[in-house]
């Protein structure tokens, strides 16, 4: 009996969300009679099995909602706005009977008295002349119409696909899991000995599972379309309540991503589509006004793009007005009127996902209420995905949603802290630095907290273990990996103990007792069979208060002033070609002087022999574009080391050695240069030594 | 007491010198699982997490629980119980046997069992031997987020 109820359930739910599809098509065309009969058929269905289960509440409603629907299809009476309403008025109670079912196995107390009338009132209406007539036709057809037609049209899909429960799925997802970790355990044991039977059956194995995880991994996957399509219902009584008009337009929705990542992203898509109609798309008079078509257009568009799903939410309405968004920022606190007068365009848009920001006037029942878009952004930060707005005035506004197809199995990168390994999933992953005090690297302190330099900017540092609750002191002596992350568009660095290796990892959740700690997003199972935690880059970056400061608009103020209290380093002061430039001291390994008859011709290169090996000699001038500088007997040439490759750098004239602060350097598009800065009293270009190398050991690596 | 009406057996156990037992319908299974993953922040009664064939299940040590002295010597035991929907590990000294209970042998708590460990404590059988105390396993897993108080 459970069994047919859940049946029953799933059922009426689905197709009551066609239902909510096929009004929004009869309103364009109301006398379309196949998509009446197919209303029709669905109600007819519930009311069947309703009476069947004894629900006599939900069968007295359905039944008063199909003499409606029979007439309409028969054409006896015309759709029109106020049948539309009250019909829709019954597909939401029949909703919420449901609801009532699915909670307590009966159809509830409410019986909808006035929705029945509703409906019995305007069966009667317009053609009201033979009411006997329609009568006993709408008996009539009840009886024609008794086997569902839907059997017929469903037929091709209902051969080749079967419903099978979400459960199932999980759990083959953990098994296939399991199977992949004792793939690995085989494999490694595989290599150790030397069967080849074995070595060839582990291979074997390893792809079948490789395929098996891919297509159990595809079975959870859904189109988009399925969160979509309560959206139509949704704009049209959105539009009808702000006395809007708004064509919804949906591209793609067959876009397929996980289930998980679908149920997740419900909630912020259907703000943002409320947000568009609330305060995106103008009423008609003013579209008019501005020359625009009356009715407005919301387009939903899904795509996959390396990797990810995009979801694009646009709208053709007054966009976004800078001046009213920085007035209402100010008037919140959120930015200073000093402040605000430097902010880009970009940097105001940014604001819209300060929490506590509401731009609309009026605080209506849609959304304002209170969560706005940072809301939105953390819920889909936490699966790690982003958004971001951009906005033409008068023109429209789109949204970009970027999420992951998946969160079931991931990629990411293992590190260790407190003796433990954590993961640490790719998407928040920037980049990864080493920081060497043998090679004249080291950290900072500001007061208590650790920053690094980091090319032009300074890196708020963050010491896992400690934050993890382990030791406080953070050994500045020693080589510190540094995990450089992202979160909430604000990048840090991770210390961490050390950095293993990438992995496919199976996310899986952490109990109850531990949701409180939202500085992990769950748990994996590593090769060996040992549980790690997942970390969750935003939650730790809360919990530390990188956040707090962490905002596009506020962060550039805050770098500048925290530069401008560092400490000073030493800086090389070389001619090129004239030019006066400047290469931080500890990227110089070595100053030489080579006779021109030294240098050799390799590979269309200079080369020189030196120490045993073979350098590479780069004309920096050619690099970054000054004139070359002429050659005499002898070159200067600054040598950098990279682990074991050299690389000399040839410069006009060594100038000076100064010590001085980069901090104030602005930055610099060209190739080469990393910006210009006041050192020494003059202005000085700073080389991008890193980039220029790379140019070279990318060659030869 | 009502909560162990209809409860036949019980699954026993030892943490320290205390003899429990627990509805035998509420275990899973009983483990020993050597590699247990620490879970920093979290409340100190909660051992860490440990990979259960593929899930990853909570441990919740029994001697922290009840406020007993910590064991160095002792490689606990995993009682695996199904609770509040999901799967939580007891820790536990060791295992013992599953017995049948007699109500006529049932006594309610006594009122002098300290603090904490009294509203675990569902109510006492008098062994021949020995004493078993039941435990209310779900006030026993109140803890951490789960916690009343959290």
């Amino acid at each position: 009996m459970r069994e047919v109820l859940q049946e029953f359930l799933i059922e009426s739910y689905e197709n009551l969300d066609r239902i909510d599809r096929e009004f929004v098509l009869l309103e364009s065309n109301p006398d379309d009679r196949e998509v009446l009969a197919s209303v029709f058929r669905t109600i007819h269905t519930i009311k069947g099995t309703a009476g069947f289960l004894a629900f006599e509440r939900l069968e007295r409603l359905t039944h008063v909602g199909e003499n409606l629907l029979a007439r309409l299809r028969d054409g006896e009476i015309r759709l029109d706005s106020h049948r539309t309403d009250v019909l829709l008025a019954m597909v939401d109670s029949v909703r919420a009977m449901l609801a009532d079912v699915e909670r307590d196995g009966t159809d509830g107390t409410n019986d909808f008295a006035e929705v029945v009338q509703a409906l019995e009132a305007c069966t009667a209406d317009d053609f009201a002349t033979d009411a006997a007539v329609s009568l006993v036709a709408t008996a009539e057809t009840e009886v024609a119409e008794e086997p569902p037609a839907s059997t017929e049209d469903h037929s091709s899909v209902a051969d080749t696909s079967i419903r099978v429960d979400v459960g199932l799925l999980d759990q083959l997802v953990n098994l296939v899991g399991e199977l992949v970790l004792a793939r690995n355990q085989l494999i490694r044991t595989a290599d150790s000995g030397n069967d080849p039977a074995l070595a060839a059956t582990a291979q074997q194995l390893d792809h079948i599972t490789t395929s098996l995880q891919e297509r159990v991994m595809r079975t959870r996957m859904q189109p988009i379309g399925s969160v979509w399509s309560r959206f139509p219902r949704v704009v049209r009584d959105l539009a009808a309540q702000c006395g809007k008009s708004v064509k919804l337009e949906l591209v793609g929705r067959e876009t397929e991503l996980d289930k998980s990542v679908l149920e997740a992203i419900k909630d912020p898509l259907t703000h943002l589509v409320r947000n568009s109609i609330d305060h995106g798309i103008e009423p008609s008079a003013d579209r008019v006004a501005a020359g625009k078509p009356a009715e407005g257009t919301l387009r939903l568009r899904a795509y996959h793009e390396s990797g990810l799903v995009n979801i694009e939410i646009a709208d053709d309405g007054h966009g976004l007005d800078p001046d009213k968004i920085l007035n209402r920022a100010i008037e919140r606190g959120l930015v200073t009127s000093e402040r605000a007068a430097t902010l880009s365009e970009r940097e105001i848009v940014e604001l819209l996902f300060q929490p506590g920001f509401s731009t609309a006037e009026t605080v209506s029942n849609i959304s304002g209420r209170g969560v706005g878009m940072d809301v939105v952004r953390t819920n889909i930060e936490r699966i790690g995905g982003s958004v971001e707005m951009e906005s033409t005035l008068g023109q429209g506004t789109t949204v970009h949603v970027k999420i992951p197809l998946t969160l079931a199995i991931i990629p990411a990168l293992i590190v260790q802290a407190l003796g433990e390994r954590y993961a640490i999933p790719q998407v928040s992953l920037v980049e990864l630095v080493r920081v060497d005090p043998d090679a004249g690297q080291r950290i900072e302190w500001l007061q208590d907290a650790a920053v690094f330099r980091l090319r032009d900017r300074l890196l708020p540092l963050v010491h896992l273990g400690r934050e993890l609750g382990g030791p406080a002191e953070l050994d500045d002596a020693q080589v510190l990996n540094v995990v450089v992350v992202r979160a909430d568009d604000c990048e840090f660095g991770l210390v961490v103990d050390a950095v293993e290796d990438t992995a496919e990892i199976v996310v899986k959740p952490l109990g109850p007792w531990l949701k409180d700690l939202d500085v992990f997003a769950g748990a994996t199972i590593m090769g060996d069979g040992v549980a790690a935690l997942i970390l969750d880059v935003l939650g730790i970056s809360r919990r530390v208060g990188v956040y707090a400061v962490g905002n596009a608009a506020t962060r550039v103020g805050d770098t500048t002033e925290i530069a401008s209290n560092a400490t000073t380093q030493a800086l090389l002061i070389v001619d090129i070609g004239g030019g006066r430039y400047a290469v931080p001291m500890d990227c110089v390994a070595r100053l030489e002087e080579f006779a021109v008859s030294d240098l050799e011709h390799s590979l269309g290169r200079d080369v020189v022999q030196y120490r045993g090996g073979i350098m590479p000699i780069l004309d920096v001038a050619d690099i970054v574009g000054a004139s070359s500088p002429p050659r005499g007997d002898a070159i200067a040439v600054i040598v950098v080391e990279r682990g074991e490759a050299r690389v000399g750098l040839v410069v006009s004239n060594v100038i000076d050695v100064v010590e001085d602060s980069l901090a104030t350097a602005s930055k610099s598009a060209a190739f080469g240069v990393r910006g210009n800065a006041v050192i020494g009293g003059a202005v000085t270009d700073v080389l991008d030594v890193d980039a220029i190398v790379s140019t070279v050991l990318v060659e030869v690596g | 007491m009502s909560v162990l009406g209809d409860v036949q057996q019980a699954a026993t156990f030892w943490v320290g010198d205390n003899y429990f037992g627990i509805d035998v319908l509420a275990v899973r299974e009983v483990v020993r699982v050597h590699e247990m993953t620490h879970v920093p922040l979290a409340a100190p009664e909660i051992s860490g997490v440990i990979n259960l064939r593929g899930e990853i299940v909570t441990a919740l040590d029994l001697r922290r629980r009840f406020g007993f002295e910590p064991a160095t010597d002792i490689v606990p035991a995993n009682v695996v119980v199904r609770a509040r929907d999901s799967v939580v590990s007891l820790l536990v000294d060791a295992v013992d046997d599953v017995i049948p209970l007699d109500s006529e042998r049932f006594e309610p708590t006594p009122s002098t069992l300290r603090g904490e460990t009294r509203n675990m404590v569902l109510g006492v059988y008098r062994l021949d031997d020995r004493l078993l105390q039941m435990i209310d396993v779900d006030a026993v897993i109140a803890v951490g987020a789960l916690s009343p108080t959290s």
